[in-house]
């Protein structure tokens, strides 16, 4: 059966850009991991 | 571009020259780091083993930090690339991406791992595989690590690249294939994991020639650990991609639904990096909004897919052997597969200990006040030798009896020994994994040399049950690497003097991959999967226990009422 463009759900076009996945893969982590966590050590104070 | 491809007459797999010679390079040198880590576990084993203890304090560190580095970088993520490249040239039909990078990457792969070891051994970078600052290693140790991880990098964009060229030259229609699908999400987590990695440990090789002065400790740890679990969940998710291929290649397997397996990878993608912050869980600093929302919120839902795909596996299985007339009750269709067939045997040893040690474990640990009863123990050990060594490993072993007739182009050879040997690693490592949490949640330590703290100033005696538990770590571990050594063994013998088999036709041109046409009557009302949802009671039945059972004993610990 041939492979219609138009039928394909949102959410399969999305699975099927790995540019988007790789975007989003790399970019949620990085802020809710690392920034956040970066942001976070940042702010504790100075022990004088 | 000027390349051949060849049709494997076993498989039907198509391999491209290039591509093919890349996964013999990487499957070699992961065997080879393998080999090196599983050396290196007989000294840590034997020396965690209080009955023996044998090697002094200095010796034991190096050992164990060759063991943790080579086992868990280089053996997991050599072989990975191989998978990478699987996954997309030979699954996809295509040729590789730019063969040139993907050789200067995995040469420099080597390189870096060489570098690492060679610094390791010689003696002044004992740092573990954790190597926290302030601690300190030779400036090869971190150069070696920096430019395996580019190498792995360079790679993972090559395999980014194969898709692109697939797509353009219509090698495949509509969507790609679920393991192609999951070696994706394990590309995108390994991008995440190095781009960590070179975060922390760029300024730490900076720091270990005095080009830095001081390296902060948490900071250190927060980043070190984007690098240090993460990498372990790249792991899972070609793991999990080898389950699915294996049921496909044992069984003519399809998965239950393409869109459920895809949305559980697509879950890991969004969360399964998260689950690094279970390390930081007892660091001072760290709010326990970073921490709640790292390892509870949001790993959850990395967590409920591993739990879709320890189900939808089984379950494809299931439906497989049921359409072949294994209709008997619950468990015929589980009961008559092929539990002598190695690639089978190692693959479902590792899906039901990934998911009932590793998985259930890793949860409970992921809980912030549970996680005080077995921080820094060596509960946390056992946990990671059944998501990495039960899970990952098993599933690259098993893998990897089907790729040597059909990528080595030889005869597995002791078929016997092939049989038994994942019964015999991987029941081995249940029982180390079991033992060594045992051991843990009574509080012996993750890594200290000597669990007697002999000639210490204030000695603590352990009950008999922790050196009972201990002994048998030992004990079951040289089991295991009696079973790791011998799987070695044979590949490495196959690989040589194994009985060389037909190669198959070669051609100029790739075969396009064309979507089987839909099967009358078995796809539109796919058979039931009773069998398998017992099975997911009995798991779901074991978290809820054990998750309870943890609760309270965190609070008869602390005697709240």
């Amino acid at each position: 059966m041939a492979y219609q463009k138009d039928d394909v759900p949102v959410m399969q076009k999305w699975l099927d850009n790995p540019y988007l996945l790789v975007f989003l893969g790399i970019t949620i982590p990085t802020v809710i991991y690392i920034v956040w966590g970066v942001m976070e050590i940042a702010n504790i104070p100075i022990a004088h | 571009m000027e390349t051949t491809y060849r049709i494997c007459p076993r498989s039907g797999l198509q391999f491209e020259d290039q591509a093919e010679k890349l996964m013999r390079f990487h499957a070699v040198c992961g065997v080879l780091s393998l080999l090196v880590g599983g050396i290196m576990a007989l000294g840590v084993i034997l020396t965690r083993w209080p009955a023996v203890h044998l090697l002094p304090a200095d010796i034991f560190y190096l050992v164990l930090t060759a063991h943790g580095v080579d086992m868990l970088i280089f053996w997991i993520i050599f072989f990975e690339m191989a998978v990478l490249i699987f996954a997309s040239s030979t699954l996809l039909r295509c040729r590789i991406a730019t063969p040139k990078i993907a050789w200067f990457s995995s040469w420099l792969m080597v390189v870096g791992a060489i570098m690492t070891n060679i610094a390791i051994f010689q003696g002044e970078s004992s740092v573990m595989f954790t190597s926290y600052v302030p601690m300190q290693a030779k400036w090869h140790f971190y150069l070696g690590l920096i430019l395996f991880a580019v190498g792995a990098l360079l790679i993972c964009f090559v395999f980014l690249g194969t898709l692109v060229v697939a797509k353009a030259e219509n090698t495949y229609e509509g969507s790609i294939p679920l393991v192609t699908f999951g070696a994706l999400t394990a590309c995108i987590i390994a991008i995440f994991t190095i781009a960590g990695g070179a975060i922390i440990l760029v300024p730490t090789f900076f720091w270990s020639i005095g080009y830095i002065r001081e390296i902060d400790t948490l900071m250190y740890r927060v980043i070190w650990w984007s690098l240090g679990h993460s990498s372990q969940q790249i792991n899972v998710s070609a793991h999990v991609a080898i389950w699915y291929a294996i049921a496909a290649i044992v069984f003519g397997a399809k998965p239950m639904s393409e869109k459920v397996s895809r949305t559980a990878y697509f879950l890991y993608i969004l969360f399964l990096q998260l689950a690094s912050a279970h390390h930081i869980l007892s660091d001072p600093g760290m709010s326990s909004e970073w921490k709640i929302v790292n390892t509870s919120y949001f790993m959850y839902f990395a967590v409920f897919a591993s739990m879709i795909h320890g189900m939808t596996v089984p379950g494809a299985i299931e439906q497989a052997q049921r359409l072949k007339g294994y209709n008997k009750g619950l468990f015929e269709w589980l009961r008559k597969a092929p539990w002598g067939n190695p690639a089978f045997s190692a693959m479902f040893l590792s899906l039901v200990g990934f998911g009932f040690l590793g998985g259930i474990t890793g949860v409970m640990m992921g809980a912030e006040q549970l996680n005080m009863l077995i921080h820094n123990t060596i509960y946390v050990p056992g946990h990671f030798h059944a998501t990495v060594v039960v899970g990952t490993t098993l599933a690259f072993m098993g893998l990897t009896y089907f790729l040597v007739p059909a990528l080595f182009k030889r005869e597995v050879m002791f078929p016997g020994f092939a049989k038994i040997q994942p019964y015999l690693y991987g029941l081995a490592m249940y029982i180390v994994s079991l033992v060594m949490m045992g051991a843990g949640t009574l509080g012996v330590s993750r890594r200290h040399w000597d669990m007697a703290f002999a000639g210490a100033p204030m000695a603590y005696e352990w009950p008999g049950a922790a050196y009972l538990m201990m002994g048998l770590t030992g004990i079951f571990g040289v089991v295991a690497i009696v079973g790791g050594a011998g799987w070695i063994l044979q590949i490495v013998l196959s690989i040589f003097f194994g009985k060389k088999l037909e190669g198959g036709e070669q051609r100029s041109i790739p075969q396009v991959l064309t979507l089987p046409p839909p099967t009358p009557g078995g796809a539109a009302h796919p058979p039931a999967t009773p069998g398998t949802l017992v099975l997911a009671l009995v798991f779901l039945t074991a978290f809820i226990l054990y998750y309870f059972v943890n609760w309270k004993y965190l609070s008869s610990l602390w005697g709240l009422s």
